[in-house]
């Protein structure tokens, strides 16, 4: 697959290339800050830090930003198209719960699917509360956040579920194939497949149009409000996901497993940090990925250099406002 | 009336991009009268209302205030200097009382606390007009007639000595513009000077002391009422005609079908009853003031806006579009106002701009096939004047006339039957306006159907074949083209003749 930067030339088919051929267009500082600021941390831990770059240890890292990933990669559409969600954290606790509580009784398959699922349909009362109700994006959103988690809740009587060990509903978080986990094949190939419905698809130029103009895109003919609905139901069809797969990890379901994970703010963080503009209508799924790189391998950075963890999260505040600055001030620019 | 004007503007100047709002417009009002600015859309009476009110500075240019040279910053500083506007969009918080707005920001209190029973003292005293106004009740749920009461006595209350009335009876009844009218009066009479802005030729020759007319950012001329007719100042309005030439039109052959048919056409409020129809290759024009309804009636027909009643028919078949996505499968196309608000995703490439409506002629199974896409774009591009080589760049970047050819490229691939050209030529250089007309007419002639909407009458009268005139949300005119003249236009939208015969109130 080569990669042309040439503005007049066709360009080749495939995803990357077109990501690459908008970062050209756009060419400017956010296209290339965000990768260089990782390659540069990259370059920075290998040589500061002995055990950065082995094989466990880079294994460990995207072990460890699978679930935020896969969150993020769905997140980035919800954003482009002009949405917000935050009750990622809350339907990521719910589908682990119904996972589980399958699993204890019933055929791992069916578990998973049931937790995936019951993202999926939270995503869609979402996506029916911001356009149908019109309810605003953040408000519709933390309703919502606060009602699932309730019903997780309800649903566990606050105890944990614990899944067998020997039941098969574990293997998909724990085992893996080619010597890394399926968490993180999940993770790249729902990365990339979202990577290619906003990139080339007729639904991702609708995102574009959603978010980057409204009232353009109804009157173009987009069907907005079923094309937002759809964003914020693959948004929570990848909590789902991801709330399966932690719970199968760990063998259990519990409702409070986003406390003190807070993956709604992580994954609005890595989106940010990678350079989609929270105003809707820019960015790209690549992007995200790099930005939830970035975070995953500062927090692997403290770790290995030992550094009160205290620090991480003025980092991770200082890194998002930089990116939000940047981003503010490229829109001046361009109005 | 005294001799030294409250207000001298000297050579003033406001550039809004690429448009000049105002052009060394030069003026002094004398202290306690009542002035009128009337003129065209865009002419600048807003503009230079909101100048002297502090709302926008000027770019060049000095103001006078009692002689004195001063330059706002904001409304606030002119406030101080006792200027104030009333918008058009009426700025008041509509959750709290109608006592609460009126001392917005200069309430009684007493260590902090507000004094709701001095404020209430207060409004008392201040309506020296019994307006009558329960000065507890919330200003939301109030009519806007009573609405604009609050706005005034605000302005009275702040011992305001200049109040700009920027079309202050546009959403006012009959009656209560009559009132309003007395009102003003009763300023008048105390002292206040005021600036009279609106479109109703009528009420400011009864109004007004004096009248100033602007056309195209520049001052025509400042005379006293007395010397005014309504014949005057339309003519004043006009003009003479800019350096505009206008291509050669075909007219469509005698026994072209319809595309268009428009019977009983409503949407409440707005349009009422709009019966036309258009031809293949002929250019139909909407002609009318802002806010007559024009481009309510065209998002009547592309499904943008509810029709309460009437029937739409399209190349002879009724057809009912309620949705704009259902317009666009029909061969509809809305080249809308406003390009940057309406029209184009500033943020995105041009290509991707011109194929959003029409993504299934260029993808197959939900994937755009980009490589196609560029392909079918080439001949568009051709025909329309973009720059194909920067198809990939934001539609941001290109000057206003490129991005207008960029809306045009949209609608066309689509290879509508009709289109619906919504003041095309808005805020696009004079090169760019002649190649939009050029390609108007060439549609045309090529069989496409056209209803022009343009608040420049020139426009209407040098490419349409058809004038219909549009007024408080109705046809009340059609005039055949060639008969046509821009003070004809502008005399049926702004009612004159009606207007005189009736005694000024229609």
């Amino acid at each position: 697959m080569s990669l042309t930067p040439s503005p007049g030339a066709p360009p080749p088919t495939g995803p990357p290339a077109s990501w690459k051929r908008r970062q050209f267009k756009i060419g400017s500082l956010r296209d290339y800050a965000i990768t260089i600021a990782l390659i540069a941390l990259v370059v920075f831990l290998a040589v500061r830090a002995d055990n950065f770059l082995t094989v466990s240890n880079l294994k460990n890292v995207l072990e460890q930003s699978a679930g935020l990933g896969i969150v993020a990669a769905a997140g980035t559409l919800v954003i482009i198209a002009g949405g917000f969600d935050l009750s990622v954290g809350a339907i990521f606790a719910i589908s682990g719960v119904a996972a589980a509580e399958v699993a204890v009784h019933g055929d791992p398959t069916v578990a998973v699917l049931v937790g995936i699922l019951t993202g999926a349909a939270f995503g869609v009362g979402n996506g029916l509360l911001v356009t149908v109700a019109r309810i605003n994006p953040f408000i519709a959103t933390l309703g919502s956040a606060f009602l699932i988690g309730g019903l997780a809740v309800r649903i566990t009587h606050g105890d944990l579920i614990t899944v067998d060990f020997a039941s098969p509903f574990t293997h998909l978080g724990s085992n893996g194939t080619l010597g890394v986990k399926y968490s993180v094949w999940i993770w790249f190939l729902f990365a990339v497949a979202m990577g290619i419905l906003l990139s080339r698809t007729v639904f991702g130029r609708y995102v574009f149009a959603s978010g980057g103009n409204r009232e353009a895109a109804r009157l173009s003919g987009v069907p907005v409000g079923l094309v937002r609905t759809a964003t914020y139901t693959l948004s929570g069809l990848a909590a789902g996901i991801a709330g399966v797969l932690s719970a199968s990890r760990i063998g259990t379901g519990q409702a409070d497993a986003n406390s003190g994970v807070n993956l709604e703010l992580q994954a609005v963080a890595a989106i940010i940090v990678g350079g989609t503009s929270i105003w809707g209508g820019e960015g790209a799924v690549w992007r995200t990925v790099v930005g939830v790189l970035l975070l995953g391998v500062i927090g692997n950075g403290f770790t290995l250099l030992s550094i009160d963890p205290v620090y991480q999260n003025i980092v991770y505040g200082g890194i998002i406002l930089v990116a939000a600055g940047v981003d503010a001030r490229l829109r001046r620019g361009a109005s | 009336m005294d001799g030294a004007p409250l207000i001298e503007l000297r050579r003033v100047r406001k550039q809004f991009g690429g448009t000049l709002a105002l052009n060394d417009v030069s003026l002094s009002i004398s202290r306690g009268t009542v002035h009128g600015l009337v003129g065209e859309n865009g002419a600048g009476k807003s503009t230079l209302g909101k100048i002297i009110a502090g709302v926008h500075p000027p770019d060049a240019g000095e103001m006078l205030v009692d002689g004195r040279r001063v330059s706002y910053g904001s409304p606030r500083e002119a406030l101080a200097d006792g200027l104030t506007i009333i918008a058009q969009e009426l700025a008041l918080v509509p959750r709290r009382s109608v006592a609460e707005n009126i001392f917005l920001g200069a309430e009684s209190s007493r260590a902090g606390f507000v004094d709701g029973r001095a404020i209430l003292r207060r409004y008392h005293e201040l309506d020296t007009f019994g307006f009558g106004l329960d000065p507890e009740a919330t200003v939301g749920s109030l009519r806007v007639a009573d609405q604009q009461k609050v706005e005034i006595l605000r302005a009275v209350g702040r011992e305001t000595r200049l109040i700009v009335m920027d079309e202050p009876t546009a959403s006012l009844g009959r009656d209560d513009a009559r009132k309003l009218f007395g009102i003003m009066r009763q300023l008048s009479a105390q002292g206040t000077t005021m600036i009279f802005v609106s479109h109703s030729l009528g009420d400011v020759l009864e109004l007004c002391d004096e009248i100033t007319v602007l056309k195209d950012g520049k001052l025509v001329r400042t005379s006293p009422a007395s010397e005014e007719t309504p014949e005057k100042l339309v003519l004043g309005m006009v003009g003479r005609s800019l350096e505009l030439t206008f291509p050669e039109r075909q007219p469509p052959p005698p026994d072209a079908p319809l595309v268009l048919s428009l019977d009983g056409v409503s949407v409440p409020g707005l349009v009422h009853d709009a019966s036309l129809t258009i031809r293949r290759g002929e250019i139909v024009g909407l002609a009318g003031l802002i806010g007559s309804g024009r481009s309510e009636l065209a998002g009547a027909i592309f499904g943008s806006l509810p029709r309460s009643a009437g029937t739409i028919e399209l190349d002879g078949r009724p057809i009912d579009i309620r949705s704009p996505r259902q317009a666009v499968r029909a061969g509809v196309a809305m080249l809308p106002e406003s390009r940057k608000d309406l029209g184009l995703v500033m943020g995105r490439p041009i290509y991707e701009n011109v194929t959003l409506p029409h993504l299934k002629r260029v993808s197959s199974g939900g994937v755009v096939r980009s490589r196609a896409e560029r392909r079918s774009l080439r001949q568009i591009f051709d025909e329309v004047g973009v720059p194909s080589p920067r198809i990939g760049e934001p539609v941001r970047v290109l000057s206003g006339g490129n991005q207008q050819k960029v809306l045009f490229s949209k609608w066309l691939f689509g290879e509508p039957r009709l289109l619906i050209a919504d003041e095309p030529t808005r805020g696009v250089d004079v090169g760019a306006k002649r190649a939009i007309y050029d390609l108007l007419v060439r549609l045309a002639a090529s069989g496409l159907a056209i209803l022009l909407i343009s608040s420049e009458l020139e426009e209407v009268v040098g490419l349409a074949h058809r004038i219909f005139v549009m007024r408080d949300g109705r046809l009340v005119n059609e005039v055949d083209a060639a008969a046509a003249t821009s003070e004809g236009l502008l005399r049926a939208a702004f009612g004159t003749l009606e207007a005189m015969a009736a005694g000024g109130s229609p």
